[in-house]
């Protein structure tokens, strides 16, 4: 018996790493899904089979459960994918917190000379991990469907990194203690808990929208670890692997995305982007530019190549299937339409692809922000559609701006640029935006979904 | 490289749990030493891997790792499943309920995703 699992648990570790593998391609990507399945079917089963296994209706209820809560998630729309995978990291650090709490408390009153060093190291680390993922990830979850009971904005206070590094500090030396003697020191085990969830609300506070995409990659890679730190628990090597496989992938999402903001990890948790909120009052008043929609229609049709550079705000007007219309009209009169996409643009990476991808556009024509770059000056239109920070010239040129060094689309190269904005209110950094004062921007003022359907109106009435 | 400074403090995690084995005289299981082989081999078949996937799938690649990482259903499983105490089997049964549903909706709605990325010529119904 003992064969047959270990060797299904080896044919599981395979198929993820072939799943993660034909992630490379679109083309190759729906086998990725199936390979998954499968090792998930695989595992299961095998698991199932072990002697052990006797209380079958609670498995049976919790699966139920499981499925019941599940679909329905599945089926969110795809703007709220943000939100359902916070949501989806909180439930993975809590499976995994759950599981050393027992493992622990089982130990304890069962067989205390179970718990060796090694095991209590590997259950601390995971209840640590895991609890504060679970309450970290809801408060992302949270804001990110703006429930009204937590702050939208970064809320920063005095001495809040100490307070933070303290607390988790307090947590390790607390850990250590239970590690050295985890009988007598038992009733630590509780505090640590409480702590680590505690960590997990006070590290999301200070987090603005901007930095979303960081911080759910970061989460995403810790709900990993905690399944790795589970595999150690229970001497288990495909919760390790497949752990492991996570909590890199979600590494290098953080590394791609830092890089896209040219922030450290300590920076964008520690750094607190909310504190440039008041930096940017002293600009004078300036006015920018309007155009008519008229207007925009007739330099849009009389352009060759169009760039379309769309940001969160076109996730939160739902305006993705008013852009293909508009996409059509463009391409059935010979202009060459390409979207330019920024690593952190939305709230997680690669939320402009979905949505885009949701309005079938075909993939080929989503370019990244390096490769786009270089045609941009050659470019006639650049049409930013709700993006704000990731087109800001201030983060090439201004020293001074809190975004300075940040890669962004230069839509500022572009022979013109229209900005559709709800009001000239700065972004969500609250820094000001060069670009809209520049010679060749015009804005159209509006929703994205409003001022893109008239858009489509005029071209299809000329 | 942004990665040495985590060798780095791998290293020195290595060296302070070897200290802890050593002062409480206990011997180290060779079960460590084949997790610590297994956790880090798999981290950089898992590095290796997710760093040629397309930029254009970061979203979905999200959604799958996350359903892969639900394999802790299989500790909660074996908590769940087993003749422990009734308060074990309540919290093993809540964490099984937890992973399931990452595995239910995470598979689902990464596959509905991927039906969605279309190239010019099969985008026609």
């Amino acid at each position: 018996m003992y064969t047959i699992v270990q060797i299904s648990y080896l044919v599981a570790t395979g198929l993820f790493v072939f799943s993660l593998y034909w992630m490379k391609d679109p083309k190759t990507a729906r086998r990725a899904v199936f390979a998954g399945v499968a090792a998930m079917a695989i595992a299961i089963i095998s698991t199932l089979l072990e002697p052990g296994i006797v209380n079958w209706e609670w498995i049976g209820i919790a699966i139920v459960f499981g499925f019941v809560v599940g679909v329905p998630l599945s089926r969110v729309p795809l703007t709220a994918v943000p939100q359902r995978t916070a949501l989806s990291h909180a439930f993975g650090g809590l499976a995994a917190g759950l599981v050393g709490t027992a493992k622990y408390y089982l130990w304890l009153y069962e067989g205390p000379d179970q718990l060796t060093k090694f095991r209590m190291i590997a259950i601390t680390i995971e209840i640590i991990l895991g609890y504060l993922t679970f309450t970290g990830s809801l408060m992302a979850a949270g804001k990110l469907q703006e429930i009204k009971w937590i702050p939208q904005r970064p809320v920063t206070y005095k001495f809040q990194n100490v307070i933070n590094i303290g607390l988790l500090v307090v947590a390790a030396i607390f850990g250590i203690l239970i590690i050295i003697n985890p009988i007598a020191n038992s009733f630590f085990f509780p505090v640590i808990i409480v702590m680590a969830l505690m960590f997990g609300v006070l590290l999301i506070i200070p987090i603005g929208g901007a930095d979303m995409p960081t911080v759910i990659s970061l989460l995403n890679s810790y709900a990993g670890l905690s399944a790795v730190a589970m595999g150690f628990v229970l001497d288990n090597k495909l919760l390790v692997t497949a752990g492991a496989l996570d909590g890199s992938s979600g590494l290098i999402l953080s590394i791609i995305m830092c890089k896209a903001m040219n922030r450290s990890f300590t920076n964008v948790l520690f750094g607190a982007f909310g504190k440039a909120q008041t930096m940017s009052s002293d600009v004078e008043q300036r006015a920018a530019k309007t155009e008519t929609f008229d207007g925009a229609a007739q330099i849009l049709e009389q352009a060759s190549k169009v760039v379309v550079i769309p940001g969160y705000g076109m996730a939160v007007a739902q305006a993705q299937y008013k852009i293909r219309e508009l996409y059509d009209l463009l391409t059935k009169q010979g202009i060459d339409v390409k979207f330019a996409i920024h690593p952190v643009a939305g709230r997680m990476p690669g939320h402009m692809n979905v949505l885009l991808a949701e309005a079938q556009i075909p993939y080929e024509n989503l370019i990244e922000m390096d490769e786009i770059n270089s045609d941009m000056p050659q470019v006639d239109v650049a049409l930013v559609i709700g993006a704000n920070d990731v087109v800001n010239p201030a983060a090439r040129n201004n020293k001074t701006s809190p975004i300075y060094g940040m890669p962004i689309i230069d839509a500022d190269k572009a022979k013109m640029c229209f900005a559709i904005k709800r009001s000239m209110n700065p972004g969500f950094a609250g820094i000001e935006n060069e670009l809209y004062y520049a010679d060749h921007t015009f804005m159209l003022f509006g929703d994205a979904k409003e001022v893109i359907s008239k858009l489509v109106q005029e071209l299809k009435g000329s | 490289m942004r990665f040495r400074k985590y060798f780095l403090l791998v290293t020195l995690l290595l060296f302070v749990s070897d200290s802890v084995f050593a002062a409480s005289g206990e011997t180290q299981s060779s079960d460590f030493f084949s997790m610590l082989f297994v956790f880090v081999l798999a981290t950089f078949i898992g590095l290796g891997v997710v760093t040629r996937v397309s930029r254009l799938l970061h979203t979905p690649l999200m959604s799958i790792t996350n359903a892969i990482s639900a394999i802790a259903v299989v500790g909660s499983l074996i908590l769940t499943g087993s003749d422990y105490p009734s308060y074990i089997t309540l919290l093993g049964a809540i964490a099984l309920f937890a992973s399931m549903t990452n595995i239910v909706s995470g598979f689902l709605i990464t596959d509905r995703m991927l039906k969605m990325f279309k190239t010019k010529e099969n985008k026609k119904p």
